[in-house]
């Protein structure tokens, strides 16, 4: 028998709001939709920033793992354009310094480094400057932002974007140390700093140690250090013919970089098949409207080489093979192996964390992998005043990931320095509020646009290819992005159920357009879920069970794919159901998360 | 009321039936009853009943006449054909009908205003006529569109929103039809769609004049304490007599029951209704006991349910009348002049 689900407890419908769910950041998702509908557009970048720090950036960039979690796409064939809504509200907001936490005078005392200027070191400084802490951020380039400075194509992420979202943090009152590597984390210690937080990435890119690659080294480049020195301007052009190997995000970059800098046949070669390739769908279908074909089942054998110049690269042809465990192994198909002729090649076949600068007995303990050991939750490593987050923390991922371990250790290294036990995590903010107006008038717009996922405009092809520091996407324009923001279903709009109100009329059962609602008899889930009005196969999503009713019956609600239309509680006689809002909202260092200030 | 239309969307894995249509294709506009209104469900079950049974919407017709019942019919079926008729007169237009064209299906639904006071003459006749159709009434004993008088169908004793009590006599809209020859007769709950889905389908399959008498809540104006007709007082007081499976060709008999307690009613179509007894002595096929016992069990403060009638084998209007096999709008100009020869001979027989 189910018992009756807790909805006071915030988890349950954070991930009912599943964009939100799957935000490492837990990001508003819908909240912030509402605002650009609304035009307000300064107030949604607030959502944002107060959340992932650098909604102009992630608007651009952002890996989306809310996108492929939207329930728009399991209603219909593709989920709304969530970060590309952000972009909009970032574009649109206007000047917003004003609202932006002010320099704090009042020092408390306690001083922190971070070692890299990236987003999971800047999201720890915007968290931790505001509460009087002393923060000194080092890194070997001249500017912050780290890889999103150095990694990210300028027609991808325009210069003035990072230099506008690193600025609202260097204002806050940032220390910095640009063009100052540290390259010993026991002189570090010895500095003398209450807290330290590593967030130095994961700065070097994987080579191809195949025949011919010593002979070719001048024109066979690694993907990360070449987007660097192009990012800086040392590197201007590349041969007519070029070859991508990988097929990351990094290997997209790579390929559509080298079309704007004279790359005239570009071509990207992957080991495995199209549909398991790392890179996002939606960065390899830009890379095939610049004209750059993907081959796939290809393994680099060597390169090539005449006379002391590249000539191009041997592929071996495979297939996939599985096991009867379902692995994947990538067999020799025996047909003769492939050239392909080249003036250059990138090699973007992944990155690795590298950490020379760290003595090994410096205190900081490492796993076989090389990786120092983190914890998940607080960010902490065995030394307890160091820190890790971002890629330095657990590998490559990407920035959002960065800024949700950001804020993390910003809590920690907070409850650190006032003597607190890190792991007491403090819980988020939850509110529900009620959205109900009058008898069918929600402060919500439950009418469902029934309009297909817009796309957003690009410049013109010949154009964008002619510069490499040219914004090749245009953004939404209100209009459109009005429109796309219609898309978004409210899922924060919950549907909340008092059994004791209920008549059981099946009034609601009757009019849900997609038969999530379901009176019956309780049982176990694993029963119930073949009882339910409509089939229920996404396991993955909960049941929402009230206590029971009058005929002891109980309500089900399956809410995979509620619409929240909020067709039930208009046509409930009585207010059993009521439409309210959830909002909830992650905790950031602060005097809210101290002990202190909860006894 | 509701202001916002139904949403297309649907759930992606709703079953299909042998036409390709979801149950969501037999729906109709949204609803204006008020929130919660038992109609909505009978609309509801009427919905899945036709899907259910592999209807095509364009063979059936939906007729009404006045009242909140008599809206419902734009709530489903939004493919189908509809008259709206003029109060209580339903069952006129829909028995002209029926005799133009056989081969349509049509689903009466009327009120108990519509039936029981200004169309009780309509009513009597259409079911003494064995008219081929389903007719169901939405009964709630009240007068919703006119803010909550009794209607005829309200109990005696029982008590108004406003407080007051009825000293009226009920009509028995389920005793007549037994009493006047229908051939199949059902008294269901607009609360319990488990029972009156297979009595929609059953009487859709049935050839002959079935009636449906279909207790349904008015939230609005008969739900609260004092009143028999509400959610509470059905559900303390409803006796099914039986349960019914209705099997169309493609599904299957496999559930086993004590000898005794099941019997299988071939309909004239070859539907099979699998009867399961909930009251050992109860016996449908046996129209005047079936009225004794709703007059003991009504005594006794009891509302029965269930299939309460039905002959397997009925005749109907146009069996009594000798019509022509085909609807008329498929008769040529010979058919349908057949010259001044049959036109003498016919007036001869008059002389």
């Amino acid at each position: 028998m189910l018992q009756p689900t807790d909805i006071k407890n915030p988890a349950y419908f954070h991930k009912v709001v599943d964009c939100q769910w799957a935000c490492p950041a837990h990001t508003p998702v819908p909240e912030y939709i509402r605002l650009i509908a609304a035009r307000r557009y300064a107030d949604a970048y607030m959502v944002n920033w107060e959340s992932n720090v650098f909604p102009g950036i992630l608007g651009r960039t952002c890996d989306r793992p809310c996108e492929p979690a939207c329930r728009r796409g399991r209603v219909e064939d593709e989920p709304v354009a969530i970060c590309r809504l952000k972009r909009v509200a970032a574009d649109h907001k206007g000047d917003i310094r004003a609202r932006l936490p002010r320099p704090v005078t009042k020092k408390n005392g306690k001083r922190v480094a971070l070692v890299g200027a990236g987003p999971a070191s800047l999201t720890v400084a915007r968290d931790l400057l505001p509460l009087g802490y002393d923060v000194v951020c080092f890194d070997g380039d001249p500017q912050g932002g780290g890889m999103m400075r150095t990694q990210i194509p300028k027609f991808r992420l325009p210069e003035p974007v990072i230099d506008e979202e690193v600025g609202y943090i260097l204002d806050l009152g940032l220390e910095t140390r640009f063009g100052q590597r540290i390259d010993s984390m026991k002189w570090l210690l010895g500095q003398g700093f209450d807290a330290i937080f590593v967030g130095s990435g994961a700065p070097r890119g994987r080579d191809l140690d195949i025949p011919g690659r010593k002979e070719t080294a001048a024109n066979v480049h690694v993907g990360i250090d070449w987007l660097s020195s192009v990012s800086f301007g040392h590197i201007t052009k590349i041969g007519r013919r070029v070859i991508v190997l990988g097929g990351g995000n990094t290997a997209m970059d790579c390929c559509r970089t080298s079309r704007r800098l004279g790359g005239e046949e570009v071509h990207v070669v992957v080991r495995s098949g199209f549909e398991e390739m790392k890179a996002s769908p939606w960065e390899k279908e830009d890379a095939m409207h610049e004209d750059i074909p993907i081959h796939n089942f290809l393994v680099p054998k060597s390169f090539t080489h005449e006379a002391g110049r590249l000539t191009g690269v041997m592929f071996e042809k495979v297939k996939p093979e599985f096991d009867a465990k379902g692995r994947r192994s990538l067999m020799p198909t025996g047909e003769p192996d492939v050239h392909m002729a080249c003036d250059d090649v990138l090699v973007a076949v992944g990155q690795e964390n590298a950490f020379p600068w760290i003595e090994r007995d410096a205190g900081i303990e490492f796993d076989k992998w090389g990786m120092p050991k983190v914890d998940a939750a607080t960010m902490q490593s065995s030394l307890p005043h160091v820190f890790f987050g971002g890629d330095a923390a657990f590998g490559p991922k990407n920035i959002i990931w960065a800024v949700a371990h950001g804020r993390d250790a910003a809590i920690s290294i907070d409850k650190h320095c006032q003597h607190e036990d890190v792991s007491q995590r403090p819980p988020p903010g939850f509110k529900m509020i009620s959205q109900k107006m009058g008898i069918h008038e929600w402060s919500y717009d439950n009418d469902i646009s029934n309009d297909l996922r817009f796309k957003v405009p690009l410049r013109d092809k010949a154009v964008a290819l002619k510069d490499v520091r040219l914004e090749v996407e245009l953004g939404f324009d209100e209009k459109q992005a009005f429109a796309e923001s219609q898309r978004c279903l409210n899922c924060d709009a919950q549907t909340v159920f008092t059994h004791s109100l209920c008549i059981e009329c099946d009034a609601c059962t009757d009019i849900c357009p997609v038969d999530c609602i379901t009176f019956a008899n309780n049982g176990t889930e694993q029963d119930l879920r073949t009882r339910l009005s409509a089939p229920s196969k996404n396991l993955t999503q909960d049941l929402y069970v009230s206590d029971a009713l009058k005929t002891t019956r109980v309500l089900i609600k399956d809410e995979d794919m509620c619409l929240h239309c909020g067709l039930c509680a208009e046509r409930c006689p009585t207010g059993a159901w009521d439409m309210q809002k959830s909002l909830i909202q992650m905790a950031h260092a602060g005097h809210e998360c101290r002990s202190s200030s909860n006894a | 009321m509701t202001y916002i239309a139904k949403p297309r969307f649907r759930h992606p894995d709703l079953p299909k039936n042998t036409l390709g249509f979801t149950r969501r294709d037999y729906e109709g506009a949204v609803s204006t009853l008020c929130a919660g209104c038992g109609h909505d469900s009978i609309s509801a079950a009427i919905i899945q009943a036709c899907f259910d049974l592999d209807l095509p919407p364009h063979r059936i017709a939906k007729l009404s006449g006045i009242g909140c019942s008599s809206k419902t019919p734009t709530y489903f079926l939004g493919n189908s054909h509809g008259f709206n008729s003029v109060h209580g007169r339903m069952p006129s237009v829909l028995t002209g009908a029926n005799l133009a064209n056989r081969d349509l299906i049509y689903l009466g639904v009327s009120g108990d205003g519509d039936s029981a006071s200004i169309g009780l003459g309509q009513f009597a006749h259409a079911m003494r006529r064995g008219v081929n159709m389903v007719y169901i009434v939405e009964n709630n004993g009240v007068y919703g569109l006119t803010k909550g008088q009794f209607s005829a169908t309200s109990d005696k004793g029982s008590k108004s929103k406003r407080g007051v009590i009825n000293m009226d006599a009920p009509i028995d809209l389920v005793s007549m039809a037994l009493q006047l020859g229908a051939t199949f007769i059902a008294r269901s709950f607009s609360g319990d769609k488990t029972q009156l889905v297979p009595l929609i389908q059953a009487a859709l399959e049935h050839k002959g004049s079935a009636f449906i008498d279909c207790i349904s809540p008015c939230v609005a104006f008969n739900n609260h304490p004092g009143s028999t007709k509400s959610f509470d007082y059905v559900r303390e007081h409803n006796e099914a007599v039986n349960r019914l499976d209705v099997m169309v060709g493609r599904s299957e008999i496999t559930a086993d029951y004590a000898p005794g307690t099941v019997e299988m009613v071939t309909q004239h179509d070859g539907s099979v209704l699998r009867l399961r007894k909930l009251t050992a002595d109860y016996d449908p096929h046996d129209r005047v006991s079936a009225m004794t016992y709703l007059q003991r069990r009504q005594e006794a403060g009891e509302i029965v349910t269930g299939l309460l009638y039905v002959d397997p084998e009925p005749d109907d209007l146009h069996v009594y009348m000798n019509t022509i096999e085909r609807p008329l709008n498929e008769l040529g100009e010979q058919e349908l002049c057949p010259g001044p020869k049959a036109l003498d001979k016919l007036n001869a027989a008059l002389r």
